[in-house]
């Protein structure tokens, strides 16, 4: 009698879950909140800055969605602490666009996969002439 | 009863194997990439015309 009840009711939650797993494939991915929109501002005013160290070779894009300082001798002493900290910067608000774009998404765990599709995407949008980093670390220019 | 037995590991399986897809297969990957190639485009203020990846697909060219 016990086993009977409890047969039906792993049946009920396993026969539960199927339109769930349909649901979620047919997702969309949310990005037009305050939070997203105020990081999206931030990283445009930078970019005007950080162009030209992209063009230079000094900073490339990291395999896994940063950016970092690849060639400190391609920036001139005196500019190489602002350099510094337009990186740093710039990867405060990338970590934290990644951060809530899965918040956003009710995912919270969805940051790491969010973070592998950005860092394809930088990529891939990059200029000719870009640095980027591959998986073992090594750096190509596109 | 000996088959009521069997069948519920199987149903217990089941359960646990829903729940796992529910939960990590289906990050949307594709709308995932739309949404990247949104924002970045905003970023990086670049539309289709001056994109310089317009000869490679981009969905293409990031696949392993």
């Amino acid at each position: 009698m016990h086993m009977t009840t409890l047969r039906s009711s792993f049946l009920f939650l396993y026969l539960l879950c199927l339109p769930l797993a349909g649901y979620a494939q047919a997702a969309n991915i949310e990005i037009n909140t305050p939070a997203i929109a105020k990081l999206k501002q931030s990283m445009q005013q930078r970019h005007a800055q950080l162009q030209s160290h992209y063009d230079s070779g000094a900073v490339g894009f990291t395999a896994d969605g940063s950016i970092a300082l690849r060639n400190a001798g391609a920036v001139p002493m005196a500019a190489r602490q602002s350099v510094n900290m337009l990186v740093a910067s710039e990867n405060q608000d990338r970590n934290a666009l990644y951060r809530e774009i899965a918040r956003a998404n009710n995912h919270p765990e969805w940051e790491r996969d969010i973070r592998n599709t950005f860092s394809q995407r930088w990529i891939s949008l990059a200029r000719k002439g870009w640095w980027y980093q591959n998986a073992d670390g090594s750096w190509r220019q596109k | 009863m000996k088959n009521g037995l069997n069948l519920l590991p199987l149903l217990l399986i089941g359960f646990v194997l829903s729940a796992c897809v529910t939960i990590n297969i289906y990050f949307p990957a594709a709308a995932a990439e739309k949404a990247a190639d949104r924002i970045i485009e905003e970023v990086w203020q670049i539309d289709d015309a001056t994109r310089t990846d317009n000869q490679q697909k981009p969905a293409e060219e990031s696949q392993p």
